[in-house]
């Protein structure tokens, strides 16, 4: 992410029609990524309980969209205050901007920028909610969504990327959101598992992916949307470095799909479908601080440790005994830590930023920033996380009731079942009123 | 008469009509249905976590024929079902003391 200038509409910058088009077109792209996220998720999760996975990262789309107009641009990229947050009344439900006025440096208008960033807020949520499959309550969920992007996510997204916050003045490389979006998220999912607990019979009753089909979808859609989340982060193309940070995506994903499954075949003995699927999805976790830090063939190493890493730590929960059910600490928690830390290695400093990392002969140096980012996210994230889960925990109960779990969330949750296996029977279609039973009750009355 | 009762594999099934078309069976009943024997199930592997799947996916085919044909009519659904591995099924017979056909009322072997 370029520096965003909090004199807005620098000197001698023009707006660029075409940028303004393609930062609009990667606003789209991230936008696809949380129903991508959905159907990644809710294909993992068992039939009784699909459509409130689904739901958990649908309903961001609602509640974020609309507290980021209200406030969140504003504390996230208003003017800095400490280093910690910022704030600007013109961003407060986004009335006082002009509409050609551009954000910093870049061509962009703030418009722009402002909605590119949204759709960053929206997937952070989301990403937590697949620690937490079919156990919470979805009013809950919702309330933590909105206290979590308020305290966590804002001020973390100012740090990393706001002009004057702590990790952007220390010079911690987070290009796309490996600490913002993935270890933040990563570890706010651990975070709110200590409070809600594992899920009746976790280790003892199969609890297999219900539809390999939609996994694969919406690794599919994932993928896709992540080349507007990475290449759309230099807000524009004008020097290429847009682009080299596309070919990474593409590339550090194959190489971590590629890692993934060979662990998988040398460990278990199958290339997986959800195993192709998983190892992208921490390919483009990994990927996505170092994309405008390293070259193609780092690239290409970031992905495959990543790959094998991520494959490795999908087995911790088993072994530690927490119930992350879709893996959102072992996958974005764990590719977020691998590629921001692998920046300080990778970094040619000839892309985003002339800092260079450890085998391109810049020594300690950023590695050492790298790790202090992630560290410090990290346990911010955990930490409160934790008290947010708590609180409202106390407050209202995060968990749905036992009867309700066991019998699947999706009727106790939202009064529907995803699927319809019967084919016979299922009363009136079509219309509201009396069932046929009554208005045959009353004809006979008569 | 005697109800032959085939639970086979799925992919028997074209193999097993046919035999059973060419012996002259009018009709049958076909049912999806999942089970195991002494094969048991399979282990399928997600991210490392392994399920032992218990349940297979087998055919049940049910047909009603005369005491006389029931002994052979079970030689040509072994023959038809098997594929020398384990897990082909399982084939048997009972007695049955009366049959209906819906459309005409016929009753016992007239209805077959």
């Amino acid at each position: 992410m370029p520096p965003g200038i909090l004199t807005l509409a620098a000197d001698k910058v023009t707006l660029s029609p075409a940028n303004t088009g393609f930062m609009l077109i990667c606003s789209a792209l991230v936008m696809i990524m949380t129903p991508g996220l959905a159907f990644f998720y809710g294909g993992m999760v068992r039939v009784k309980s699909v459509l409130n996975m689904l739901m958990m990262s649908f309903i961001s789309l609602g509640i974020v969209t609309i507290l980021w107009v209200l406030y969140g641009f504003g504390l996230a990229f208003g003017t800095d205050s400490g280093g910690f947050i910022g704030w600007n009344g013109n961003f407060a439900g986004l009335s006082g901007i002009g509409l050609t006025e551009l954000w910093g440096t870049s061509t962009i208008p703030v418009y722009v920028f402002a909605i590119f960033q949204l759709m960053f807020a929206v997937i952070t949520p989301a990403l937590i909610s697949g620690a937490l499959a079919d156990r919470v309550k979805f009013t809950a969920w919702a309330l933590f969504i909105a206290l979590w992007v308020t305290v966590v996510y804002f001020p973390v997204a100012h740090w990393v990327w706001g002009d004057g916050g702590w990790l952007f003045e220390l010079k911690v490389i987070d290009f796309a959101g490996g600490t913002a979006v993935h270890i933040n998220a990563g570890a706010a999912a651990l975070g709110v598992l200590l409070v809600v607990g594992k899920r009746i019979g976790f280790k003892k009753d199969p609890m297999r992916p219900h539809s390999l089909p939609l996994v694969m979808l919406g690794a599919g859609l994932l993928w896709f949307g992540w080349f507007g989340f990475n290449a759309g982060s230099w807000l524009g193309n004008d020097d290429g470095i847009g682009a080299v940070a596309f070919v990474n995506t593409q590339v550090a994903t194959a190489a971590a799909m590629l890692g993934w499954l060979a662990y998988e075949k040398l460990r278990h003995g199958s290339f997986t479908t959800l195993g192709a699927a998983s190892g992208a999805v921490a390919g483009l976790v990994a990927i996505t601080p170092a994309c405008g830090a390293v070259s193609p063939l780092g690239a290409i190493a970031v992905g495959v440790i990543a790959g094998v890493l991520c494959a490795m730590a999908v087995n911790l929960k088993y072994k530690f005994g927490y119930d992350d059910s879709l893996d959102v600490i072992g996958v974005h928690l764990v590719g977020g830590v691998v590629g921001s830390l692998l920046v300080g290695l990778f970094a040619t400093g000839g892309v985003q930023s002339k800092a260079k990392g450890l085998f391109y002969g810049g020594g300690f140096d950023q590695l050492g920033r790298q790790a202090v980012g992630v560290v410090c996210v990290l346990l911010y994230s955990l930490v409160v996380s934790y008290v947010l889960a708590k609180v409202i925990d106390l407050v209202m109960g995060f968990r749905v009731g036992e009867d309700e779990e066991v019998a699947g969330i999706d009727q106790a949750a939202h009064a529907e079942t995803a699927y319809d296996f019967t084919g016979a029977g299922g009363g009136t279609v079509g219309r509201k009123g009396p069932a046929l039973g009554e208005a045959l009750t009353k004809k006979v009355d008569a | 008469m005697k109800l032959i009762t085939a639970v086979i594999k799925p992919h028997r099934l074209d193999e097993v009509k046919d035999a059973l078309q060419a012996f002259g069976v009018h009709g049958l009943t076909l049912t999806e249905a999942s089970g195991y024997g002494r094969q048991r199930g399979h282990t399928e592997v997600y991210r490392g976590a392994e399920y032992t799947v218990d349940l297979v996916p087998k055919i049940r085919i049910e047909v009603l024929v005369e005491d006389a044909d029931a002994e052979q009519l079970m030689d040509v659904v072994v023959k038809a079902a098997r594929t020398g591995k384990i897990g082909d099924g399982k084939v048997w017979s009972i007695p049955v003391d009366d049959a209906v056909r819906v459309r005409t009322g016929e009753r016992g072997p007239d209805a077959l």
